[in-house]
């Protein structure tokens, strides 16, 4: 909540003039049963002397009370529409900064679905809640508060009537939203049952067919499809208790009014026209309850959307640095000093890793799914802390260095080809703005992605659709490298970004950047592709099971060896 | 005219709620309208000091009673008949739909979008629930409101009855003059908002590419070129969608104004009118007015139910896989197939498979070979009979396999696909299928296909809960569940898929021992990623671009020196040598 203050401070203006002329409607609005009453009492005078002009006069008080409630009611949107749009995008771009400023780990942690929800439909819900707010909040309570007070200036005994009357309806409709609440909620749920069943069925159409479950499904759906129609009209017995229920009471109200009213006249202290009055008033306030109810449905689903928000600016980025400079003399260029890692505190993905890397090597790290592989390459550019152990980078531990310069000298090829809507160059040129054409191109032809890219309309401007959807997987990866060589880094990783190639184009490849003069780190599940290295890291269930070349392993690690003869049982028949 | 009649048909199958639900509408408006009428009434009888007639007063208090106990007693009772009528409808409507998608050809769902089916089962049905409930307890209510204030009003007093019939209106050609002329900004702020929630989606997902590129700034700098844009269409239209409610307001209380006038002009100079009287029409004025507005808003609901609705029916209408009643069951599976000139393709201007003839023997290995979308799921497709085959034949034992019931054709093949399917259940459910097995059939099979180890390693063993996305398992540990499923049936002809080279080797071995058990005797189809697993198939079908281009064994390929000698060879490139 202090953050929407926040932002509302910065449109002061708006913030506080719109439910203030909110306000002034009010006012104009609570008036006009008044003048009712004094039309009835002053002016029409049955079988006496009735006042023409003042009818009149009051006709037009009542139509320019009528104008001027329209226009403060039109101000007071102007003023909340700004407060509001203004502060949605305030609330998204920050949120965007914070997000933008999370680590792998944190984002990890929330996960890519809720992120989504967070900076969509909950800025959404908040900034509805806002605008109405601004608008409404206020509004309701003051008709209904300041209709009780007018019909005290009527008569204390009607406004003793209002007063009882209100906290009840209240009460009531207040009661039935809090127990219908949950229950459309379970009924929600039952609902979620019926979609989850037909997507699995959709999804899996092939093998419930291959299995003949046909029938069987439509057996199993009709069960629950029935159960949530019962359901349904349960929860509707219950609902819609409500209308007539506050239908009855407000009659009921308005007899007792009608009775207390006859009691004053009868006595002498009122006027027929304040019972039509007071009348009035109670019509108001019944419309003015519903309209409240709502608005607190609406606003508690955009205080728990805020709340959401929030969590999301709660989180605290802590990579940790070193502020200590921790030098050591080597010409190495990477020191993996016994490092181990743990994602949760618990579980250690990685258990004392220790190897050295030389400038304009080439490293290969091999090993099962769960091996620790991608977890490895992650700790080079900072992405992840670790948990025991130090990396020394130029001789400089890991922590002294501001990831932001660290990553700038480190190119990525993640295991995912994740590409961004725009054209092909926008998409190259990720990690480096500036590069011309020229660089693009060489890149592309090392990437093996040359000869597509220009077989495309446009070449380099052709367009990226959202994700890339429109490249296949193969063509996705060979981009993706190219974008990493565009950055024109010291270091590259790939992180197994070459499995959609074939054979050919990856061997291909593999030429291409041996070329290049840098310090690689490819991870593969193959050892084809890392046969050329000049270290290959074996890893298994997060251990070291082996470090050498490509014929040390095949001596050396049990391990390797296995990997190597599943996937060249031939060759092993063939060659050796 | 025909989804009316559709609806019509559809909902008056509950002839006795529909039916009730009209006369309790007439009951619940006629009693709420004649309530306003009695307190005016009333108000006619609180003159003036000493002089309130409490004896009438009375008797039109229990009146009213009466009256108000009734009209809620009815509105309650007008609702439950009409959710009944529309849950009951949307229910039958997910049935249908339901029983549709379960006997659609594959083609059908193959081409259209799972997306799509799936919103017309899901939320355009919800859409229809919610609209014909709101058109029923508001659409027919409002029509019975105005015609009998139109009623009630004449009879008291006409020319009172005129101006609120000629003024009411005013209101709602306000609201609907407003209403079109903001349209546009509620489609200007649709589309930005549309484009911003696609950069967030992108943005999200690649979040960690963000990272690692430095690519923050820009990123941000990008975003907020659209939020500006989101930001003044937001503005606009939440400023303008505003308005519609204080304009009628307006115009409410200038209708109010006049009224008052007329009724205090009719009153003194004695044309039959009375302070109750006015009290009445004001009453009546707002009674009127309030379906009209409301109306709009009903309409909008409505047609959006008509448009889902019209879908569903669409879905509903389409044509059923051909039937195969009447046709044989294929029974003591040999499992000698056979493809007799087969011509096949999705598209008739895309020409896919062609003359294929192709002769398979009991226990023989057919391994598929070839670039990702060269048509191998096309061939599975017309093994199984998920779609026919255009020109041709395809037998079974020298059965035509559009003789025999799909049920049996299929039961007979065992299918291990790459991308396993798994669903909301527990592990032993997603292994039987819902097939009487026993516990002990399952665990021997879950040995065979080493997924025992991994289960029993788990919180509840066999009977753990998985969720739709099939929880924490690795692709391969889902493969090795798929092929349990097939272990437990042991069918005499098989389809494989192997595993491709993103699971790791170990488990890779243990898909590859599984399918080794699996296929001892059968006739199997493998589709092969790797080409050191099939050297030793009986036929190697090697295809491209929907079609076989070469077949033969492994040695014969290897003397063609065509497509696949430069596959099999590509495999072994090594820059050293």
């Amino acid at each position: 909540m202090k953050r929407i203050f926040m932002y509302l401070s910065r449109t002061k203006k708006e913030a506080i003039l719109a439910p203030l002329f909110k306000m002034l409607e009010v006012v104009f609005e609570l008036l006009v049963p008044v003048i009712v009453s004094l039309i009835i009492n002053k002016g029409i005078n049955e079988g006496g002397q009735s006042d023409l002009k003042f009818i009149f006069l009051m006709c037009g008080i009542l139509f320019a009370f009528g104008i001027l409630g329209l226009l403060s009611s039109v101000t007071a949107q102007y003023f909340a529409a700004v407060a509001s749009s203004k502060l949605q995008s305030a609330l998204r771009t920050d949120l965007l900064k914070k997000i933008n400023s999370l680590e792998y780990k944190e984002l990890d942690d929330v996960g890519t679905a809720s992120l989504i929800t967070r900076m969509s439909s909950d800025v959404n819900q908040v900034t509805t809640g806002v605008n109405m707010a601004l608008r409404l909040l206020l509004r309701s309570p003051i008709v209904i508060i300041g209709a009780v007070i007018v019909a005290f200036f009527f008569s204390n005994l009607a406004g003793i009537t209002f007063l009882i009357t209100v906290p009840v309806l209240f009460l009531l409709i207040f009661l039935v939203m809090v127990f219908t609440i949950p229950l459309f909620k379970k009924s929600q749920q039952k609902l979620d049952v019926v979609v989850r069943l037909s997507r699995e069925n959709l999804n899996g159409v092939r093998v419930i067919r291959a299995f003949n479950k046909q029938e069987a499904e439509i057996e199993k759906f009709n069960k629950t499809n029935d159960k949530l129609a019962k359901y349904q009209l349960f929860v509707g017995k219950i609902s819609n208790i409500i209308n007539p229920l506050t239908f009855a009471l407000i009659n009921i109200f308005i007899i007792a009014l009608i009775y207390v009213g006859a009691l004053q006249v009868d006595v002498g202290s009122l006027e027929n026209g304040d019972v039509v009055a007071l009348y009035n008033l109670a019509s108001q306030i019944l419309v003015e309850m519903v309209k409240f109810a709502t608005l607190l449905v609406t606003m508690s689903k955009s205080l728990a959307s805020n709340k959401r928000i929030e969590q999301i600016f709660s989180i605290k980025s802590n990579l940790k640095h070193l502020d200590v400079i921790d030098k050591i003399n080597t010409d190495d260029l990477f020191v993996f000093d016994n490092v181990s890692m743990s994602y949760n505190g618990q579980e250690m993905a990685l258990n004392n890793i220790s190897f050295k890397v030389k400038k304009g090597q080439m490293i290969g790290i091999i090993g099962g799914t769960g091996s620790g592989k991608t977890t490895l390459v992650n700790l080079i550019p900072h992405f992840y802390d670790i948990s025991e152990g130090k990396i020394y980078y130029k001789g400089l531990n890991l922590l002294n260095y501001d990831e932001k310069t660290l990553r700038f000298e480190i190119a990525v090829v993640p295991q995912k080809s994740q590409l961004f809507k725009g054209t092909i160059r926008d998409n190259l040129k990720l990690g480096n703005l500036a590069a011309d054409d020229e660089t693009l191109y060489n890149a592309l032809k090392i990437s093996q992605g040359y000869d597509f890219v220009m077989a495309k309309d446009g070449g380099l401007s052709y367009p990226v659709e959202q994700e890339g959807r429109n490249f296949s997987g193969g063509q996705k990866q060979r981009l993706t490298i190219a974008r990493a060589l565009v950055k024109q880094s010291d270091i590259l990783i790939l992180d197994d970004s070459s499995s959609a190639l074939d054979f050919k184009t990856e061997s291909e490849l593999r030429k291409g950047l041996k070329k290049l003069n840098k310090t690689i780190f490819i991870v593969s599940q193959r050892t084809a592709s890392l046969r050329a290295c000049d270290q290959i890291i074996v890893l298994d269930k997060g251990h070291m099971a082996g470090l050498g070349t490509h014929e040390e392993l095949l001596k050396s690690s049990q391990i390797y060896r296995e990997i190597y003869f599943s996937q060249y049982k031939e060759e092993k028949d063939e060659t050796l | 005219m025909k989804l009316y009649k559709q609806i019509f048909k559809d909902l008056g199958k509950d002839k006795f709620f529909l039916f009730s639900s009209i006369i309790l509408a007439i009951i619940y408006v006629v009693a709420s309208l004649y309530l306003p009428i009695l307190a005016g009434d009333c108000v006619d009888l609180i003159v003036e000091k000493g002089n309130v007639n409490f004896e009438k007063i009375f008797q039109i208090f229990i009146i009213m009673g009466l009256l108000l106990v009734i009209a809620a007693i009815a509105q309650y009772l007008l609702n439950l008949c009409n959710n009944h009528l529309i849950y009951k409808y949307a229910a039958s409507l997910r049935k249908r739909t339901f029983e549709k998608l379960e006997r659609l050809p594959l083609k059908y769902l193959d081409s259209h979008p799972s997306g799509d089916i799936l919103s017309r089962l899901s939320s355009d049905i919800e859409v229809v629930n919610d609209g014909l409930l709101i058109g029923m307890n508001q659409l027919f209510i409002g029509v019975f409101t105005i015609v009998m204030t139109l009623v009630f009003m004449f009879i008291l007093n006409y020319i009172m009855a005129i101006v609120v019939v000629v003024l009411t209106p005013l209101s709602l050609f306000a609201a609907r003059f407003i209403a079109k002329n903001i349209n546009r900004y509620f489609y200007q702020q649709a589309s930005y908002r549309g484009e911003q929630i696609a950069f967030i989606e992108e943005m999200m997902n690649n979040q960690k590419v963000v990272r690692a590129f430095n690519y923050e700034d820009k990123s941000e700098e990008d975003f907020s070129i659209i939020t500006d844009k989101l930001e003044d269409a937001t503005r606009k239209s939440s400023f303008f969608s505003a308005l519609p409610n204080p304009v009628t307001r307006f115009v409410n209380a200038l209708i109010y104004a006049v009224i008052i006038l007329i009724g205090a002009l009719l009153t003194i100079y004695n044309l039959g009118f009375s302070v109750g009287l006015l009290m009445t029409f004001l009453s009546f004025a707002s009674k009127y007015a309030t379906p009209f507005n409301d109306i709009s808003s009903v309409i909008t609901e409505l047609e959006n139910a008509l448009t889902c609705l019209k879908r569903v029916y669409e879905l509903l209408d389409e044509e059923d896989e051909v039937s195969d009643k009447g046709n044989k069951n294929l029974e003591a599976v040999e499992g000698n197939i056979s493809l007799n000139d087969v011509s096949f393709s999705y598209d008739v201007n895309q020409k896919l498979i062609e003359h294929l003839s192709l002769n398979v023997k009991k226990g023989q290995k057919i391994a598929l070979v070839g670039p990702t979308g060269c048509g191998k799921t096309t061939f599975i497709n017309l093994l199984m009979r998920f779609y026919d085959v255009n020109k041709g034949s395809i037998s079974v034992d020298g059965h035509n396999i559009k003789a025999i019931t799909r049920d049996s054709l299929r039961r007979n093949y065992g299918m291990v696909l790459q991308d396993t399917y798994l669903r909301y259940g527990t592990i032993e459910e997603n292994i039987t299928m819902g097939d009487n097995f026993t516990h002990e059939q399952v665990v021997e099979a879950a040995k065979m296909s080493s997924c025992d180890h991994f289960i029993s390693l788990l919180k509840d063993g066999y009977n753990t809960l998985i969720d739709e996305n099939g929880g924490d398992f690795s692709q391969g540990q889902k493969q090795l569940i798929a092929i349990c499923r097939v272990m437990l049936r042991l069918p005499p002809m098989l389809i494989l898929d192997e595993a491709t080279s993103s699971i790791d080797t170990r488990t890779e071995i243990k898909i590859q021992q599984a399918f080794n058990i699996l296929m001892k005797n059968k006739t199997s189809f493998i589709v092969a990623h790797r080409l050191s697993t099939i050297k030793d198939a009986d036929i190697i079908l090697v295809m491209k671009d929907g079609n076989v281009i070469e077949s033969g064994t492994h040695q014969d390929l290897l003397k063609k020196k065509g497509f696949y000698y430069e596959l099999y060879n590509s495999q072994f490139v090594n820059e050293d040598s």
